[in-house]
């Protein structure tokens, strides 16, 4: 067994002539959060889909908590959760009822009630499927995603259409399950999301891994310029520098006292994400 | 590894499929479209086709249309929960994503086909009770008089449905968008009834008619219901002459069989153009 959760070795996945995934290798240990980052149609899903045994892989190797996804059998399957986008079934049963159910499929379930409060769903246990929110919807799906316990957790773009407010629960809830030690594969659009739950960001483009780090270090984020702003004269000003404590300790002899409206801003993630694919795009045209 | 024998224990498929029945039960019941069409609408034409031709007796032989009909709503039944049901209900939940959701859990998925199968059974019983009392109440049906009619119909009702539940598995690919299945699927439903004897008394269609019904299921379950709720006399009315009870269980097996290869080979879990 390996001591890795996830291990792709150059996977590839064609479609007659195009390559959805073209030599990804990525290696997800246990306990670890990885998300994926990349646009629509970069292969994200494939992946995914290939690691949980959904698709079968036209070349490479594929390890997920040591069995080949390919011929993962029930014992396997019981140890994973998975969360895929878009679902619209189980409209004509209850938040209960599904939740209720779907426990009975594994060997060792959470408290299906505890899981419905901890999606924060307790208010809508009654209400049938089809009437919940977009949001609502989507933690239900969670819900069956964890309700089995799992080891490790596939999450497919989880909080699309969660407000402000459910997607900081949904974090909470996710931060809670890795203290648990449960690895999980995380999909999303949201680079505030990447940055708050995942130990390392995969950049995905053209089935590629363009970019693996944690969010703090991808594409030496850590080191490039910082952006410092302040108020002189009545005016913002704007300086871009590599050294942004030099430089502010140069400024700070200039004024007495504070300086008015200071910020130093760091390339964000998503700034980062932004130049990565352009860069990428750029290379490979 | 032991845990991989727990899983796929046949008491665990059992056990998983009993609790499938109970979803797909409340779906099939609180899906009103389902409701309606595989369930209320039977009833509906009882209603109608029994009022409008109900008196009218059929030659000399002392039985009401109401009656002959009754029998070939209770056989269609057996098309409605079961293969018009199933046929409609799989392509919407290829397409609306569960069974990939299903594929993706440690569920055997012979507990999926279990639950499938007593989804049917409930629904099928529920039907033909109300299909008879309906009967009893407004037409003059009467239950069955004898042992060997409660076993015709025990066998006839169980054999039927597993035949048409596997072919409803089988046809569920036929439909290319869950949304449009009831169209593709309803027109088989409907001519097998006009040609196998259940709108028309099956004596009176046009020879050749009767022989490319006598292919299908839905003949030979109507006449065998018409054996378990006619008096015996009527037997002299069929085509043959008397109920060919062994010619229907024969045809009714090989459709068994027909079904169960079909199934297995036409089965898919995905859409159509997806892979695995």
């Amino acid at each position: 067994m390996s001591n890795l959760a996830i291990r792709a070795d150059d996977v590839h996945k064609f479609y007659g002539p195009l390559a959805a995934v073209d030599g990804i290798s990525l290696q997800v240990a246990h306990g670890e959060c990885v998300a994926l980052l990349g646009p629509n149609g970069a292969g994200k899903t494939t992946l995914t889909e290939i690691l949980e045994g959904y698709r079968d892989r036209s070349s490479g190797s594929a390890d997920v908590l040591g069995v080949d996804p390919q011929h993962g059998g029930l014992a396997w399957r019981a140890r994973l959760g998975i969360v895929l986008q878009t679902d619209r079934d189980l409209g004509d049963i209850t938040v209960r009822e599904a939740v209720h159910h779907f426990a009975g499929y594994y060997p060792d379930p959470a408290d299906p009630d505890a899981v419905i409060a901890a999606v924060g769903l307790t208010e809508k246990a009654t209400t049938r499927n089809d009437r919940l929110s977009g949001g609502q919807r989507r933690r239900l799906d969670v819900a069956l995603g964890i309700i089995g316990q799992p080891e490790l957790l596939f999450l497919d773009e989880p909080t699309t259409g969660f407000d402000p407010e459910a997607r900081r629960g949904f974090w909470d809830l996710i931060t809670n399950l890795k203290q648990n030690g449960t690895t999980i594969l995380l999909t999303t659009h949201y680079l505030d999301e990447a940055e708050a739950l995942a130990d390392r960001v995969a950049v995905i483009a053209r089935g590629k891994i363009i970019a693996c780090d944690t969010p703090s270090q991808l594409g030496r984020r850590s080191t490039s310029q910082a952006t410092v702003t302040w108020i002189e004269h009545g005016q913002t000003q704007i300086e871009h520098t590599d050294k942004p404590t030099a430089f502010v300790a140069e400024l700070s002899q200039r004024f007495t006292g504070e300086i008015a409206g200071l910020t130093i801003r760091r390339t964000s993630l998503e700034d980062t994400y932004l130049r990565l694919i352009n860069e990428h795009d750029g290379a490979a045209s | 590894m032991t845990t991989r024998n727990s899983l796929s224990s046949p008491a665990r498929t059992v056990r998983l499929g009993v609790s499938r029945a109970r979803i797909e039960l409340l779906q099939f019941f609180r899906d009103r479209e389902s409701a309606v069409f595989n369930f209320a609408l039977p009833m509906i034409l009882l209603v109608i086709f029994g009022s409008v031709f109900g008196g009218q007796e059929l030659g000399n032989s002392g039985i009401t249309f109401a009656q002959y009909f009754v029998a070939g709503m209770i056989a269609s039944g057996i098309l409605y929960t079961s293969f018009q049901n199933l046929a409609i209900a799989i392509p919407m939940e290829r397409e609306d994503g569960t069974l990939k959701r299903l594929a993706g859990t440690p569920l055997p998925r012979a507990s999926y086909f279990i639950g499938k199968f007593g989804m049917v059974l409930v629904a099928y019983i529920a039907q033909v009770t109300l299909l008879i009392v309906v009967g009893m109440i407004f037409f003059g049906i009467e239950l069955p008089q004898s042992a060997f009619q409660w076993f015709t119909f025990t066998w006839v009702s169980v054999l039927g449905l597993i035949a048409c539940t596997l072919l409803g598995i089988a046809y569920s690919v036929v439909p290319r968008h869950g949304r449009g299945a009831s169209a593709v699927v309803a027109p088989v439903v409907i001519v097998l009834q006009f040609t196998s004897g259940v709108f028309f008394v099956f004596t009176d269609l046009p020879t050749w008619m009767q022989d490319v019904a006598s292919i299908f299921p839905l003949r030979w379950l109507a006449q065998a219901m018409r054996s378990v709720f006619l008096p015996d006399v009527a037997a002299a009315g069929e085509v043959g002459g008397s109920w060919e009870l062994g010619t229907a269980f024969v045809v009714l097996l090989i459709w068994t069989v027909l079904g169960a290869v079909l199934a297995t080979l036409a089965f898919r879990w995905s859409p159509r153009g997806k892979d695995s």
